[in-house]
Parts: structure tokens; sequence; C-alpha cells
């Protein structure tokens, strides 16, 4: 239900640092750590660690069975209760880190099913354009337009009790179109470089140009679609439990919201209740944004935030950098101090 | 023109895919939970009704896919969608038709001002890039990372209260009646308030983010260094040259996430049992109503695919490429 925050496809073609086959051999060394050099990308990568590791020992540590019950009910965080109880007395702190492996493994595994249709779908469709892609991208448009959430409750709720593998399959199976279109189109940019031409000349097969040639060439699109579906299909899941359709034996996120919700933790200001949850969906959604970010500023450099522009002059101007800009400074004495910025076009970005 | 007929024809053909995802799913699994409140009713039920929910669910065994399917359409266009298990026995057609204008005003409205809000915020974080409006995109992550409805809770949690200003919950006050008074419509307004706000708050971040990155693609073009080398004023480049280019990939955006956000929306107004279509959902749910589910996921999708429509004639008259006859 969010955007997708990436906007690799706004990427003119020809552009950004994917027009270029891949660096020369001896600088992929040097370049290796590039990625997790961009501070936003290793924050987040280092935060979906700890969830990943939460996935795999939550159940484990959990000081409580989550749905055991007991005699505090609807307490306040405290020393026992790190996140408080609810109406049945169980441990919130406990439901959270059980849960963090069902919302995980949903999660990724939705992400590989749509990311995988998509690179399907959508690179076939680029590469082989005529019939094929007409009714291909028809395809993708027409999953891409009908609402996938209502989509997605009407389909559960005939299911009836489906199970954690039948939900990540149902949002998979509904969410990999926004990157199908996405690599349609820069597989369309890409199959009439020199590069693909020539392997194609060469007397290659089909299948061995798309992989060895055109999908290494979209591996930063595919990672931020990936990392995109995996934020979508975990937002999904928690509403999907949230309404309570899903199945009823395990915890996750949604879930502890469902019986917030039902048993009226707001009337009782029971904050404590719906609070954590919400707030570990934030994160791990900020961190997948953030990897993507990273992706996406790794692909194309103009997008960087970028950093302190304002510098101050011996003369004790001020003057903003900007790209495409170059700033004129006056000395005559004229009111304003700041420097006026004159329309001579230097410091283009190198291409 | 034949731009637009080709997006007609694909609405037409998106329709033509949802109703018939629609027929089929209830036959991908056994008629079960159908026939057993079929059963449950059957008392109550007039011939033609049942007679209504056979087609609509395939439960007459002697018929084949095709004259079922045939039947199925039939019956979409005299807008017979069944009978409501949870409003009973008030037709589906007509506990939609009750909700729809909530959920329609709700979210059409909120969404124009958060793309307009969001756009021009954009516009500013992109075209001023490196000043304190990149301190704007944590923030925007953070919110569009967060569940609609989640934030609805939160919202309701600080601001809603017995004696505070905001409703917690409902469309108007329990002891009006719908009608276009002055009693009735300011209340509309103050319920409506603090859901508009939940989805403004989570949506608008969105469409800041696409547009600044557009308009930093865009702020390097060869058009606008010509644009400041005529002397053109800042203002001038920024709006009618940079913004202008830069708002058309986030005009086809428009439409495309529309489902995306229409499926937020739906359950902001479960967390304010607003009377919307996304309330009625969660009681259509709630009593197995597959009637009245199917008769909405229906109706939200006719409903997005004209709002992808009008964002296409929006796009006609902005981008003078697509008038071209050809």
């Amino acid at each position: 239900m969010t955007i997708p925050t990436s906007s690799i496809e706004q990427v003119i073609p020809g552009q950004g640092a994917m027009a270029q086959p891949s660096a020369k051999p001896a600088k992929a060394k040097r370049q290796r750590f590039l990625f997790v050099r961009n501070t936003k990308a290793a924050t987040g990568l280092v935060v979906l660690g700890v969830y990943v590791l939460l996935a795999i020992i939550g159940p484990w540590i959990a000081p409580y069975d989550p749905s055991g019950r007991s005699n505090d009910l609807v307490q306040g965080p405290s020393a026992a209760h790190w996140f408080g109880t609810t109406h049945l007395g169980q441990d919130i702190f406990s439901q959270i880190l059980v849960g963090t492996r069902s919302v995980m493994y949903v999660g990724f595994l939705a992400g590989l099913i749509a990311t995988t249709l998509s690179v399907l779908i959508g690179v076939t469709a680029g590469y082989l354009g005529g019939k094929t892609d007409d009714s291909l991208s028809a395809l993708t448009n027409v999953i891409l337009v009908i609402p996938a959430i209502p989509l997605m409750i009407i389909i559960t709720s005939v299911l009836n009790n489906a199970s954690d593998t039948l939900i990540a399959v149902v949002i998979g199976l509904t969410s990999w179109s926004w990157n199908a279109r996405v690599l349609r189109a820069q597989t369309l940019s890409l199959r009439r470089r020199d590069f693909v031409e020539a392997s194609r000349a060469s007397g290659e097969t089909t299948w061995r140009i798309v992989i060895f040639e055109l999908l290494p060439n979209l591996t930063a699109v595919i990672a931020s679609g990936l990392v995109g579906t995996v934020i979508y299909a975990v937002l999904s899941e928690i509403t999907l439990a949230f309404i309570g359709i899903t199945s009823n034996d395990g915890w996750n996120w949604g879930t502890i919201l469902f019986w917030a919700q039902g048993q009226q933790a707001l009337g009782q200001h029971a904050w404590w209740w719906f609070v954590p949850a919400g707030l570990a969906i934030a994160c791990l959604g900020t961190a997948l944004s953030l990897i993507n970010f990273g992706i996406d500023e790794f692909v194309s450099p103009r997008l960087r935030s970028a950093g302190k522009t304002k510098l101050k002059t011996a003369a004790g101007h001020t003057v903003r950098m900007r790209i495409g800009f170059t700033p004129v400074l006056e000395n005559s004495a004229a009111p304003h101090t700041h420097a006026r910025v004159i329309s001579t076009p230097v410091m283009r970005e190198a291409k | 023109m034949k731009y637009f007929l080709q997006r007609i024809g694909f609405y037409v053909f998106t329709a033509w895919a949802a109703i018939t995802l629609n027929f089929f799913i209830p036959r991908m699994v056994p008629g079960d939970p159908v026939q057993s409140l079929i059963a449950k009713y059957k008392g109550q039920l007039s011939t033609d009704a049942m007679q209504s929910l056979y087609i609509l669910f395939g439960l007459d065994q002697h018929k084949s896919m095709w004259a079922e399917y045939v039947d199925y359409w039939k019956q979409i266009f005299h807008g017979d969608l069944g009978l409501s298990f949870t409003f009973f026995p008030a037709p589906v057609s007509q506990v939609i038709s009750q909700a729809l204008p909530w959920t329609l005003l709700l979210v059409g409205i909120t969404t124009i001002i958060s793309f307009l809000l969001g756009t021009s915020l954009g516009v500013v974080a992109g075209w001023r890039r490196g000043s304190w409006t990149d301190g704007l995109l944590p923030v925007t992550t953070f919110f569009s990372s967060v569940p609609y409805f989640w934030l609805g809770i939160i919202a309701i949690y600080l601001l809603a209260g017995p004696d505070s200003f905001f409703p917690s919950s409902g469309g108007f006050d329990s002891g009006l009646v719908p009608a276009w008074d002055q009693y009735f419509i300011p209340s509309a307004i103050q319920h409506s308030l603090l859901p508009a706000l939940t989805i403004l708050i989570s949506s608008v971040s969105g469409w800041i983010l696409s547009m600044r990155n557009m308009m930093v693609t865009v702020a390097s073009e060869d058009y606008i260094t010509v644009a400041h080398a005529k002397g053109l004023s800042e203002r001038r480049v920024a709006l009618s040259y940079a913004a202008r280019n830069a708002l058309l990939p986030n005009v086809s955006g428009f439409a495309l996430s529309l489902g995306f956000i229409v499926g937020g929306t739906l359950l902001v107004e479960i967390v304010f049992s607003y009377p919307g279509l996304g309330f009625t959902l969660l009681q259509a749910l709630g009593a197995r109503d597959y009637p009245l589910m199917q008769g909405i996921f229906l109706i939200i999708t006719i409903a997005v695919l004209v709002a992808n429509l009008l964002a296409d004639i929006a796009y006609l008259l902005l981008d003078p490429r697509t008038r071209k006859d050809g």
C-alpha cells in the first residue's frame, strides 16, 4: 500500500551508471565495498541483519510462551514484562519476538516469488518484443491496475485459514507487476546496446544473451525490486492478519494488532499493546527503504543528498553550490550579501 | 485521440479481467461456505434470490462452465450482485451504494490534496537539493513504511477522546440523519478530519520522494541550462521548465499507485469505523458474507479504473506529444 520507493525506472536510459557495462576486472576489487560504504545502505543492512537474527533465534530467546496466560492482565511495561501484557496476561515482548519469524518468512518468500515472476515476464517482454511483448505488457498492466489488497482479501477469505506459505504465495502472485514493468523498460533500453548486438551477431543463443549479457546489467533493478516487494509483502501480511482472515494459531505483528484492536486496547489506554508492533514494522520498513535508497544512489549518483553545499568565501559571502550552476560573486557593495547565481553552466556531471 | 481510445480499450479489457477473476475465485474452492449460508437462510430466501446466488457462486451443478459464465454476465449487467447475508435481506448493490459515497469523498479528496501537496513539496526539495529540505527524506521514509491503519490507531490514541474535538469513530453524530443540511454536513466533515489526516500523512511522502528524484534528474537537462542562460527568473525556470517536465512521470505514477492507496484507505476506514466500503468489507468478512465481499471488490476495481481514466485525461492535457494525431 505504500508507493514503491525505488525510482530506478526514472533514470533516463543511457545516463545512469546502468548504461556502462560492468567495470574492468582490475577495478572490481577496489569497488566491491562501495555499496556498503554508503551510510544509508550500511544502516539498512545492519538493521535488517538484526531482524533476520531475531527471526531465527526469536522463539528460543522469548522469555514466555506467547500464548501462555498469566494473572497480570493488561499490565504496562515492567521488568517482568518488557512490553506489558494483553487482556489474557500474555507477554507482548514474547509475541513480538516469536512473530518476527512469520513476518520475515512471508516477506522474503513473497518477495522471491514476485521477483522471479517479474524477471521472467518483464525481461521476456522487453527482450522479445512484438506480439509477446504486447500480451505480456497487457497482463502486467491489468494486474497493476486491479487493487491488490482487496483482491488478496477476497482470495484469502475464500481459502479459509490460510497458512503462512499460502499467504506468501497469494501476495507473491499479486504483487509482481510493478517490477515487471520497470524491468521491461530497462530491458528495452539495454537490448539495442552495442554489447548485446555484438553477442547476437556472434550467434549466441537468446538464453545466453539474456542470462549473461542482460541479467548482470539488471542486477541493481532486480535487487531494488526485491527489497521493495519485501516491504510491500510484510505490510500486506500484517494487514491481512490485522483484519483477522489469516490462520489464528501462529503469531505475527498483525495478529498482535488484531487482538489489540478487538479488545479495545485504545479504550483501556494500553498503548504498549499496539505501539511496539507498529514500531517494529516501521523500523523494518525504514531499513529496507534505506537499502533501496542505497541501491538507487549507487546506480544514479545524482540522487545523493548533496551534503554541505553552503560555503563561505574569503570576503565573507555565502555561496550555495549547485550542480549545473556556477556561482558568481559580485564585488560591488550591493545591499544583498548573498552571491547571485548566474546562469553560466559549468560542472555538468560526467556521463 | 488514438491514444485516448487505446486507453479506453485497455480499461474495458481490465474491467473484463476483473469480473472474470471475480467469477473464477469462488469456483476454485468447493462451494461449501456459501452452500451452508444459503441452507441457513432457506426459509427466508425467495426463489429469485436463490437463483441469483447460485449463478454468482456456481452452485448449480447441472450447467456447463460456459453457460454459467454467460448467466453471470447477464446478472452483472442487471446490477444484481446477489443478497447480502450481513444486512439480510438487503441486496448487495443497495448496501454498496450506501457505503460508496463515503469512501469516494474521503479517499478522492484526500488523495488529490496529498498528490498536490506532495508534488509541490517534491518540487521544492528537488530544486533546492542540499538545503534543509533533504532533512525531509528520512522522515518521509519512516512514514511511508508505517501501515496506514497503525497511524490511524496512534492518531485516535493521541488526538481523539471523549472530550476532544476529534471523534474517534463513525461518519457523523449518532443523533443525526444523513441529509444535506446545516447539522449533518459539519458533523460529517468533523468526523472525516482525522481519517483524512491519517491518509494524508502516510501517502504524501511517496509523492515528495518521486517528485524530488524526478526534479533532480530534470534539473541537469540542457533545456534547463538554456532557460537559465536566457536570464529567466529562478521561479520561472523551476516551475515552467523543470517542474512541468518532471510532473509527467508523477502523473502516470499517480494512476498506477491508486490501487495501493485505495487498499490502505480501506484499512483506515476500518480503524475509524468510518461508514465506507472498508468498514462494510470488514463486516462482510466477519460474517463470511461472500456476495458482499465480491461486490465490494468489483466496485473498488471499477472505481480505480475510472480514476485511472481521469488521470489519463490529465496526462493528455499536460503532455502535447500524446495529442498528436497518428
